[in-house]
């Protein structure tokens, strides 16, 4: 394999936080602060999931739907 | 319904009039042929079952796969698609090259080749099995594989021909569908089983929280002792016949191979059905395993893991028949001991086999009998 590696980066947050992350994970599934602060990161993020782009047309609707009658999906 | 994975569904189908200019062209093209199961897993890259991916992962993607089950973009991902080739191969090959995908001497798709890189079989096995042992079918399929992988995105020329294509449906279409149906919420389910009772009692209890359930089998490659997939199918048919009311639920196929991954597959899985357009994925006991590799709950263990995966696991326990509740129970449900309790296990099927009969408190008459019927219903 070649030297492609994960790759990472630093971001700050206030001391006292992290101090308070650092309590409230012990005896959790969490290693670190950072796998705790990645989670959250995570999960707040995938709230904003989108559909980018409508994923077929009006024209690609029709055609399904007659396909699907004529396999008895649809009735 | 569910965003699909990466904010949109792929599609790399060759509209007609290009296909038609590639077929005159193809060959000038250098070749690679490709197994069956391979074959079938570029027509779901193509038709978006796949989504995010267009085409075979880059060493980028591999790297973070494996370590961190994402791809490196940060999306989950958990199961990596591989397209093995060998030294001879690649000596032919340089970047930037068009390059025809054939199966079965029929041209499938052209991959446009942006990356050759080198793996270790051993890392492989390990980080997405857990194993190194070449008794577990999906190491024993890594170790088979050729010295090198290539990467880049596919344009599908032909569907690889299939006799289940009557029951394959594209994530488009099962969207099509479900808008159709008004089901905003959708639970899916995947199988490689015949059904018995503990299988339909699990999604019917799944159906009470959701609009609709997508049985969803998985049709290709099994390991020896599996059923064969024309079986699953047909008695999946019969069940939802008699017992489903047509209204919620719809059967249609995956066809790809089972790679018994167990947790990681679990992830996988869940992700082709959010695409498929689920809200919902249940996830049971050992889904996805294979002998003991696994710890029985490992696959839903692993979903914390994944707080964007963006579908909804629904867990279970495993069920069992209970003599004196006179139905199926767990071990939440059920306050009797284990001499009233008829398990659902593989063996059972076996015994039934052996006996000739069914046995009506395990398995619904109508679907023992085609198993009964069938005269070689296990993979050999």
């Amino acid at each position: 394999m070649s030297e492609k590696k994960r790759k990472f980066t630093t971001i700050s947050i206030p001391t006292p936080l992290f101090k308070k992350i650092e309590k409230e994970i012990k005896g959790t599934g969490f290693s670190s602060v950072s796998s705790y602060v990645i989670f959250v990161l995570r999960e707040i993020l995938a709230k904003h999931e989108t559909e980018e782009k409508k994923a077929f047309t009006k024209e690609d609707e029709e055609r399904v739907k007659e396909k699907l009658r004529a396999l008895g999906y649809l009735g | 319904m569910s965003t699909p994975h990466g904010g949109r569904l792929v599609n790399r189908v060759l509209p007609k009039k290009n296909s038609e200019k590639i077929q005159q062209q193809i060959n000038e093209l250098p070749e690679i042929s490709v197994s069956s199961e391979l074959a079938y897993d570029i027509e779901n890259i193509a038709k978006g079952v796949f989504s995010p991916l267009e085409g075979f992962i880059g060493e980028q993607d591999y790297i973070n796969i494996l370590s961190d089950k994402r791809l490196s973009n940060d999306l989950p991902w958990t199961i990596p698609m591989l397209l093995d080739i060998s030294n001879e191969e690649a000596e032919k090959l340089k970047e930037n090259d068009d390059i025809l995908l054939t199966s079965n001497s029929r041209p499938i798709a052209i991959i446009h080749l942006e990356e050759k890189y080198r793996y270790s079989r051993n890392q492989l096995c390990t980080q997405v099995y857990g194993t190194k042992d070449p008794k577990h079918p999906g190491v024993a399929k890594v170790l088979g594989m050729k010295e090198l992988l290539i990467s880049g995105k596919i344009n599908l020329i032909e569907e690889p021909p299939s006799k289940f294509s009557r029951y394959k449906l594209t994530p488009m279409e099962t969207r099509i569908l479900f808008k159709e149906k008004g089901w905003k919420t959708v639970v899916g389910f995947q199988t490689r089983n015949a059904p018995h009772l503990g299988h339909e009692y699990v999604q019917k209890t799944a159906l009470t929280f959701v609009d609709g359930i997508f049985i969803n089998p998985i049709i290709g490659k099994k390991k020896q002792g599996d059923f064969k997939d024309e079986l699953t199918l047909e008695t999946y048919k019969t069940l939802i016949e008699n017992y489903y009311l047509k209204e919620v639920a719809v059967l249609a196929i995956l066809q790809t191979e089972m790679r018994y991954a167990g947790p990681r597959e679990a992830i996988f899985h869940a992700i082709v059905r959010k695409n498929f357009g689920c809200t919902h994925f249940i996830v049971g006991r050992d889904h996805a395993g294979v002998g003991n590799y696994y710890p029985s709950y490992a696959a839903q263990e692993i979903f914390n893991e994944f707080p964007d995966l963006g579908v909804i696991p629904l867990f279970f326990k495993s069920f069992f028949y209970c003599r004196k509740c006179g139905g199926v129970a767990n071990e939440k449900t059920c306050p009797h001991g284990k001499q009233f309790h008829v398990e659902f296990k593989g063996t059972m099927i076996r015994e039934m086999l052996e006996r000739g009969s069914a046995q009506p408190e395990v398995m619904r008459p109508e679907v023992a009998d085609i198993i009964l019927k069938w005269k070689k219903p296990f993979v050999e």
